[in-house]
């Protein structure tokens, strides 16, 4: 089989892989750090139990992180050695901050979150939650800087077909970088609060009424209601910095064949890049004009004004359309939840139910949400100054497919892994309830015991 | 002659990049050297050896990424051509790392009944990403010869390569642990020895026969005066940790830190003549470290975030280690 489309899909494997995890440590983080901070100020050790029950869950998601990441490190040189010899003078000092001032702050300091709690003070332990939260941040920070340079170039130059830096703050502050930037800190909030939100309701579901599955509960639901208008209202914004920037891929994502007015909103279609062509439309008159121009003569691209030089429509069209359903199913689910658990402090039941498989909506609309950026920059690797097709390494075929076939095992085997995890550890929670162990030092003097012992 | 900043940093990268492998040999070499005894440990002296690394092997790997990245960025053309040459042992390595570094977690959160597969798979990945080590090494210091000669000899780098980092677990559960564990870990650490002895000695006489280019750079007079320090100094070192191992432990725990930091001397010593036999490669017989080089304005910006937040990780790290400092046995990795 042709390398090229083999190592495609070997680099799409990996890296929708690894998104899963700092997708969910990003955030996590944070709401750790709220847990820590909670429990700073009142002393309930209920608090103290969720940050423990959900601290397992940042380490196992770190540590699955920090494995995929390192084969994302690799996999530049073993399969796409073009492109640090293109736009390596660019893509080189982003990477290379991303390590220096994110990686190693999350590695040495995770070491103190997870098992520090009676070893350093207070003080130094919250310090340290700090630390990890904000290194995965800036680490998402440099990621989805070099990300957006590569689909909106800017601040180099161009000698003898390698990009050279002219302008940092150009390149690091490229044009789609702060849309995108706040869309994906966004989808990581959304993601770790349905995933909390998600397994308590199976804790819930289970008869646990716990003190620590409520604040936890509570904390997941709230804040997903909050996040989910914010993210619909930055995901209008990155989508008209696009227009602007890459409208072939606007095209591809509206499946709109020809530029021109009135153009409608396509709910459903299978678009056919033969026929030139949508079957099965069902559509909003006008509506793509309104929603992109706001208004309904507003002229929008169509694929005819970049023949060769667009994205496939068809994974477009649909990944697209699966984050935004997904985004609108996560608004309804989590303002359900937000206005029962406010006004009868309960869950019905129906609406439990659907949150448990809905802990996992955010990482399908982050999928679906990158595969319509990544995929929406093809046939280019950088927009305009590397295509593809031109960096791929001189590996065989059949090397890249044992390879991509054995990726592709251990991948869903660890993923079922870590959802079992997931489940065992939710449902030992709901079985200990207020009365869980709090992480005890046997021989170590207590340097800090939780409240409430 | 004045400083020129386009000859001064590939080399001052170069050595960056021999700093970031090393600590990571050093560091990572303890905890998949752990890894690799663990097969021969009892249940809860596993527990206690993962509890030994449990804070810090993040942290470890995180050099592995640095030294790939300082490749990557700083010499992206060598990037290229190692890892595409080292295709399929770099892939083992990778799945290795993945399966040890889940399992760390793993094995602490599943069901009890699961724990063994996992305590399993932890020593499985932590072997096989060993010897991928050692066989990169092995083709690499061949100038990446893939024949039949550069596989043989990169199996044997390979076994090398994990007795030592067995070596270094042991000396590291010395460290952490105490009572029958500990002396169990002096045993290994005697048996590691000889293998890891055996191993360089074979190394050392196969280079020079199967590369007529350190042949040439290491048999020449007087560079091989110079050099002679190396190799005497890594024998009498190993000599004297070997004899150590009769009289460890000592009363009052005294000088239970001296296994590890005598073996990372003799790493930092075999690495100072690895370093002297490639010198000016970076992907030998082919590309110097200046023909591989990024851009000099690149390399510059790197270089000013690495001099202000290298320190920085150093002394933190120390700091984690310093907190974590102490036997491992009242810590739990769940």
């Amino acid at each position: 089989m042709d390398p090229l489309i083999l190592s495609r899909m070997q680099f799409g494997a990996n890296i929708s892989f690894h998104i899963l995890f700092p997708t969910i440590t990003i955030a996590l983080g944070w709401v750790l750090l709220f847990f820590k901070l909670r429990y700073n100020a009142t002393n309930d050790s209920a608090w103290m139990r969720a940050y423990f029950t959900w601290v397992k869950v940042f380490a196992l998601s770190f540590a699955m992180g920090v494995v995929s990441g390192v084969t994302m490190s690799f996999q530049f040189g073993t399969n796409w050695p073009g492109y640090m010899e293109h736009v390596g003078n660019i893509a080189g000092p982003l990477l290379a901050y991303e390590i220096l001032t994110a990686f190693f702050l999350e590695a040495a300091f995770l070491g103190i979150m997870l098992f520090g709690f009676r070893r350093v003070s207070n003080r130094v332990h919250t310090l340290a939650t700090v630390l990890v939260a904000g290194g995965t941040t800036v680490s998402a920070f440099w990621i989805i800087a070099l990300n957006s340079w590569m689909q909106t170039p800017a601040g180099f130059e161009m000698r003898d077909g390698v990009a050279h830096a002219v302008d940092w703050w150009a390149i690091v502050f490229n044009p789609s970088m702060p849309y995108r930037l706040v869309h994906m800190l966004l989808a990581s909030g959304l993601t770790v609060s349905f995933l909390i939100a998600g397994l308590s309701a199976l804790r819930y579901l289970k008869g646990d009424r716990s003190e620590s599955m409520w604040k936890a509960l509570r904390t997941g639901v709230f804040t997903a209601a909050i996040l989910i208008p914010i993210q619909i209202l930055a995901g209008d914004q990155h989508g008209l910095n696009t227009l602007e920037h890459q409208p072939q891929k606007i095209a591809a994502m509206e499946a709109n064949w020809n530029t021109g007015p009135n153009v409608p909103l396509v709910l459903f279609a299978l678009p056919d890049e033969a026929a030139k062509e949508n079957r099965f439309e069902v559509a909003i008159p006008d509506g793509a004009s309104l929603i992109l121009r706001h208004s309904t003569d507003g002229v929008v691209p169509g694929l005819n004004d970049y023949p060769g030089n667009h994205p496939p429509v068809f994974p477009l069209f649909w990944s697209f359309r699966i984050m935004v359903g997904t985004g609108l199913l996560m608004l309804a689910v989590s303002w359900s939840a937000a206005f029962f658990l406010k006004r009868r402090h309960a869950l019905p039941k129906p609406l439990a139910m659907l949150m448990v498989p809905m802990a996992l909506s955010g990482w399908l609309a982050t999928l679906a949400g990158w595969y319509t950026t990544e995929i929406g920059r093809q046939p280019w690797l950088v927009t305009g100054v590397l295509k593809t097709a031109d960096a791929v390494g001189p590996v065989a075929g059949s090397h890249v497919a044992l390879t991509l076939a054995i990726y592709l095992i251990l991948y869903v085997l660890l993923l079922i892994a870590y959802l079992g995890v997931l489940v065992h550890l939710a449902l030992k929670a709901a079985k200990d309830g207020d009365t869980s162990p709090l992480p005890g030092v046997m021989k170590a003097a207590l340097s800090q015991p939780a409240a409430g012992e | 002659m004045s400083f020129d900043w386009p000859t001064a940093l590939p080399l001052i990268f170069a050595g960056l990049m021999g700093l970031a492998i090393l600590i990571y040999v050093i560091l990572d070499g303890f905890d998949l050297g752990i890894g690799i005894l663990f097969a021969m440990a009892e249940d809860t002296e596993q527990d206690t050896m993962i509890a030994a690394i449990g804070p810090f092997w993040d942290a470890n790997e995180t050099w592995l990424v640095l030294a790939v990245g300082l490749l990557l960025v700083a010499f992206p053309l060598a990037h290229g051509v190692i890892l595409t040459a080292l295709y399929l042992p770099a892939f083992v390595l990778l799945v290795g790392l993945i399966l040890r570094g889940v399992a760390f977690d793993f094995r602490a959160k599943v069901p009890a009944g699961k724990k063994h597969r996992w305590n399993r798979i932890f020593f499985l990945g932590s072997v096989i990403a060993s010897l991928a080590q050692g066989y990169m090494l092995g083709v690499y210091v061949l100038g990446l010869d893939v024949g039949l000669g550069g596989m043989a000899f990169g199996a044997l780098v390979a076994l090398c390569l994990a007795a030592a980092y067995a070596a270094m677990g042991a000396a590291w559960v010395i460290y952490k642990t105490e009572g029958e564990l500990q002396k169990k870990a002096v045993r290994w650490l005697r048996t590691a020895l000889v293998l890891t002895a055996l191993g360089m000695a074979a190394v050392s006489l196969a280079t020079p026969f199967a590369s007529p280019r350190i042949f040439e750079r290491w048999f020449v007079w007087p560079e091989m005066l110079y050099l002679s320090p190396l190799p005497i100094l890594s024998a009498l070192l190993f000599l004297w940790l070997w004899r150590q191992t009769f009289h460890l432990p000592k009363p009052d725990d005294r000088h239970s830190l001296m296994p590890f930091l005598t073996l990372a001397a003799i790493f930092a010593l075999g690495f100072a003549g690895l370093a002297w036999s490639f010198y000016p490669y970076v992907v030998p017989d082919k590309l110097t470290i200046w023909q591989a080089a990024s851009a000099t304005e690149s390399l510059a910006i790197i270089l000013a975030g690495t001099v202000v937040v290298l320190p920085i990780i150093i002394f933190y790290s120390f700091y984690a280690y310093r907190v974590f400092g102490g036997k491992a046995t009242d810590l739990t990795y769940d």
